[in-house]
C-alpha cells in the first residue's frame, strides 16, 4: 500500500530552523505497522531521521510517539488503522516530554515523576527466612497498574501536564496506587498523606480521560487516580479542596436528587476559607449581574425520599 | 420522536439559557421532550460521587434507566458530562449481569428494575443519527454564512470512546464539524477541542483551571474563530464565566463568545436571540450576532 507520513522534524545543532514538517510518499506491506513505515523510511528513504525502538511487540515501550494527535505505540498500530482510506499519516514526538530529536524523547522529567512517589514496596520486618508471601487475592486489585510498561504516552496527553508540570502525573500516581495497596507495604498512610496534600497530588485531575485512552496495556491511569482519592477519603483524608468537593457534591445529591451549585464552590473551599472564598465574589458577582448565578434556595427532585434510601443503604453497608 | 428528557442539573441551574434553546429548538426539529417519566431522575454523580462510591454512582445511574424504560421512551440528555457518567455506567452494568443483578437489588424497594435496554443519547448524536444533517439543513432558514466556528467537544462525549460506541457510529467522532457545516458556518481546527476545559478542577486548582481556559479560547482565537460552540454546559461555564480571568493570565482581552450547541441550531433555524437568550452570556455574543446581520 502507498501512504504518505508527515513527520515532525527536530534537529537541535540547526542553528536557525530547527523544527521542520517533511513528508514521505513510501510503499509498505498493507500490514504494515507505523513502526515499520518509519524504519522503512530511516532505511530507505531518509538515514538522518531519529527514531526509537526495542522490541517491536509492545512490551518494551520505547517507541510512544503522536500518531494523528493521539500517543501510541507504533509497534502496536497498523498504518491501516490509521489511514483506512489512505489519509496522510501525521506523525509527532510525544507531548509533555522534551524532545532529544525528531521523534526521540527524553524521559528524564517522566522518571523524576516516578521517583516523587518512592517506587518500591517498603515493608515494616524483614521475614525470617525465605520471600515475603502475598495471597494472589490480595494482589488482584493491582493487576491493571503493574501492566505499565512505563512508555509516557498517558504522560504525553495528559490535558494538566500541559498547564502544569508540577503535576505528578497519570503514570507516577497509577504506580503509586501499585504500593498503596500493596499488601506487604507499611506506608500506605503515608503515602496517602503525601498524594493527598502534596501540590501537584491527586485531586489535580481533570479526569479528562485522556490516559485511559491512550494507555496500550490497559492500566486505565485516571481510574487507578479514582482509586487513591476513594481510598483517601475512606483514610479521613477530608480537608482537602477536592475531598471536600466530593463530599459536597455527595451530600447534596443525597438531600435534593442534584448537584447545589450554589453551595458547592463554598463547601469546596470550606465555609471558613475566607480568602479563597473571596476569589469566587467576582466570577459570581459577574453571574448573578447577567442572572446566570445559581440560585441560594435548592429544590429537591419529586421522589428523592427514594434517592436518600439508596444513599442510606450504601452507607450502612460500608 | 419522543424521548424521555434529561436535562442534568446544570441546565437547570447555571446554564438556564441552554435548556431554554434547547426547549425551542426541539419543538421547530419535531423532537417532543418528554419531562414526566423522569422528574424524580437524580444526578448522575457526574463523574465525583464516583470518585468516593463507584457503585452507588452506578445503581443512581440504573435507577435513572429504569424510570427510563419504564416511559417506554428512549434518553435523551443535553449535557456531556451527564452522557459520559452515563455511558460509562451503563457499559459498567451491561457487561457484568452479576453486578446488575446485584444493583437491580437497590432499586427493588421502588418496584424498579433496570432490565438493560436504555441507550442514552446527547442531543447532539440524535441530530446527527436521528434528525439527520440533511433534514437539519432542510430546516436552515438563516445561514451563518462568513461565521467562523471551533468546535469544543470537551471530555465526557469523546472519552472513553467504547463506552460512547464512536466505533459502532464513526460519525459521533466529527459530528460538532458536521453540524457547523450545515448551517453554512466554517470549522476552525484547533488541537484543543477535545481536551479538558478546566472545569472539574476549578474549585480544586483554579489556576490550572483557568490556563486551560486561556489555551483553548485564544488558540482558537488566533486560529480565526468568531465563536466556540459547546454541548456541554460544564465547558460553557468554564470557558465563559472565567474568560475574564483567562484574559488576565495573557494579558489581553480574549472575547471569545461561547455558545451551546442548541442555540447555534436555533439561529440557523430561525429562533430569537432574546428566546434563547444569548445576550446572558458573560461573554458577548454582540459581535458574532452582527457578523450575520442579527441583533441581540
Amino acid at each position: 500500500m502507498n501512504v504518505n507520513l508527515k513527520v515532525k522534524r527536530f534537529d537541535p545543532s540547526e542553528p536557525t530552523k530547527n523544527t521542520w514538517w517533511q513528508e514521505y510518499q513510501i510503499d509498505i506491506h498493507k500490514d504494515s505497522t507505523v513502526l515499520d513505515a518509519l524504519i522503512h523510511v530511516r532505511e530507505y528513504e531518509d538515514t538522518s531521521l531519529a527514531l526509537r525502538c526495542a522490541c517491536r511487540a509492545s512490551i518494551c515501550g520505547s517507541c510512544g510517539m503522536k500518531v494523528n494527535g493521539s500517543a501510541k505505540l507504533v509497534c502496536k498500530t497498523r498504518v491501516a488503522e490509521v489511514s483506512p482510506g489512505g489519509e496522510q499519516v501525521v506523525i509527532e514526538p510525544m507531548g509533555n516530554h522534551p524532545v532529544v530529536k525528531d521523534l526521540v524523547v527524553s524521559l528524564d522529567t517522566f522518571f523524576n515523576q516516578i521517583k516523587r512517589i518512592e517506587p518500591y514496596v517498603q515493608p515494616d520486618h524483614i521475614p525470617e527466612k525465605g520471600e515475603y508471601i502475598a495471597s494472589n487475592e490480595s494482589m488482584e486489585n493491582l493487576l491493571t497498574a503493574m501492566n505499565c510498561i512505563m512508555c509516557g504516552c498517558c504522560v504525553s496527553d495528559c490535558t494538566v501536564l500541559e498547564v502544569d508540570d508540577n503535576f505528578i502525573g497519570p503514570a507516577a500516581l497509577a504506580k503509586a496506587w501499585r504500593f498503596v495497596d500493596d499488601p506487604r507495604d507499611s506506608k500506605r498512610e503515608n503515602r496517602l498523606n503525601n498524594l493527598n496534600n502534596e501540590d501537584g497530588g491527586i485531586w489535580d485531575c481533570t479526569r479528562c480521560m485522556q490516559c485511559v485512552e491512550v494507555c496500550p496495556k490497559g492500566v486505565d491511569p485516571m481510574d487507578r487516580i479514582m482509586d487513591l482519592r476513594d481510598s483517601a477519603i475512606s483514610n479521613g483524608l477530608t480537608n482537602s479542596f477536592g475531598a471536600r468537593h466530593a463530599n459536597s457534591v455527595n451530600k447534596s445529591i443525597k438531600h435534593s436528587g442534584r448537584i447545589d451549585e450554589f453551595r458547592l464552590p463554598i463547601e469546596s473551599k470550606g465555609y471558613f476559607n475566607i480568602k479563597e472564598i473571596f476569589k469566587l465574589l467576582i466570577p459570581g458577582l459577574r453571574m448573578l449581574i447577567k442572572k446566570q448565578s445559581p440560585s441560594p434556595f435548592h429544590h429537591k427532585n419529586p421522589n428523592q425520599s427514594k434517592v436518600k434510601n439508596i444513599f442510606k443503604n450504601f452507607e450502612e453497608n460500608k | 420522536m419522543k424521548f424521555a428528557f434529561y436535562p442534568g442539573c446544570v441546565s437547570r441551574g447555571a446554564c438556564p439559557e441552554l435548556f431554554e434553546s434547547t426547549i425551542a429548538v426541539c419543538e421547530k426539529l419535531g423532537i417532543e421532550l418528554d419531562y414526566k417519566s423522569m422528574e424524580s431522575a437524580s444526578c448522575t454523580g457526574s463523574g465525583i460521587l464516583q470518585e468516593k462510591n463507584l457503585k452507588l454512582g452506578d445503581t443512581l445511574n440504573a435507577r435513572n434507566f429504569a424510570l427510563a424504560e419504564k416511559s417506554g421512551l428512549p434518553l435523551l440528555t443535553i449535557c456531556s458530562t451527564c452522557q459520559g457518567v452515563m455511558s460509562q455506567a451503563n457499559a459498567r452494568l451491561l457487561a457484568d449481569k452479576e453486578y446488575l443483578k446485584e444493583i437491580n437489588q437497590e432499586l427493588k424497594s421502588e418496584g424498579l428494575e433496570y432490565k438493560g435496554t436504555v441507550d442514552p443519547k446527547h442531543l447532539l448524536w440524535v441530530l446527527m443519527e436521528d434528525i439527520g444533517i440533511d433534514k437539519l439543513k432542510s430546516l436552515v432558514v438563516r445561514e451563518l454564512k462568513g461565521l467562523k466556528l471551533a468546535p469544543f467537544y470537551g471530555c465526557y462525549i469523546v472519552r472513553p470512546s467504547a463506552a460512547l460506541k464512536f466505533q459502532e457510529n464513526p460519525s459521533r467522532s466529527t459530528s460538532l464539524e458536521e453540524i457547523i457545516k450545515a448551517v453554512g458556518a466554517s470549522v476552525v481546527d484547533f488541537p484543543g477541542k477535545t481536551q479538558c476545559c478546566g472545569f472539574p478542577i476549578l474549585m480544586i486548582n483554579q489556576k490550572n483551571a483557568v490556563n486551560m481556559v486561556a489555551n483553548h479560547t485564544s488558540t482558537a482565537k488566533d486560529e480565526g474563530a468568531d465563536a466556540m460552540v459547546t454541548p456541554c454546559p460544564l465547558c460553557h461555564l468554564n470557558l465563559d464565566a472565567y474568560q475574564p480571568e483567562a484574559s488576565k493570565t495573557k494579558n489581553e482581552p480574549i472575547n471569545l463568545p461561547i455558545i451551546h450547541l442548541p442555540q447555534l441550531i436555533g439561529l440557523a433555524i430561525g429562533i430569537e436571540p432574546e428566546k434563547m437568550k444569548l445576550n446572558k452570556h458573560i461573554i458577548s455574543t454582540k459581535t458574532m450576532l452582527s457578523e450575520i446581520g442579527v441583533s441581540p
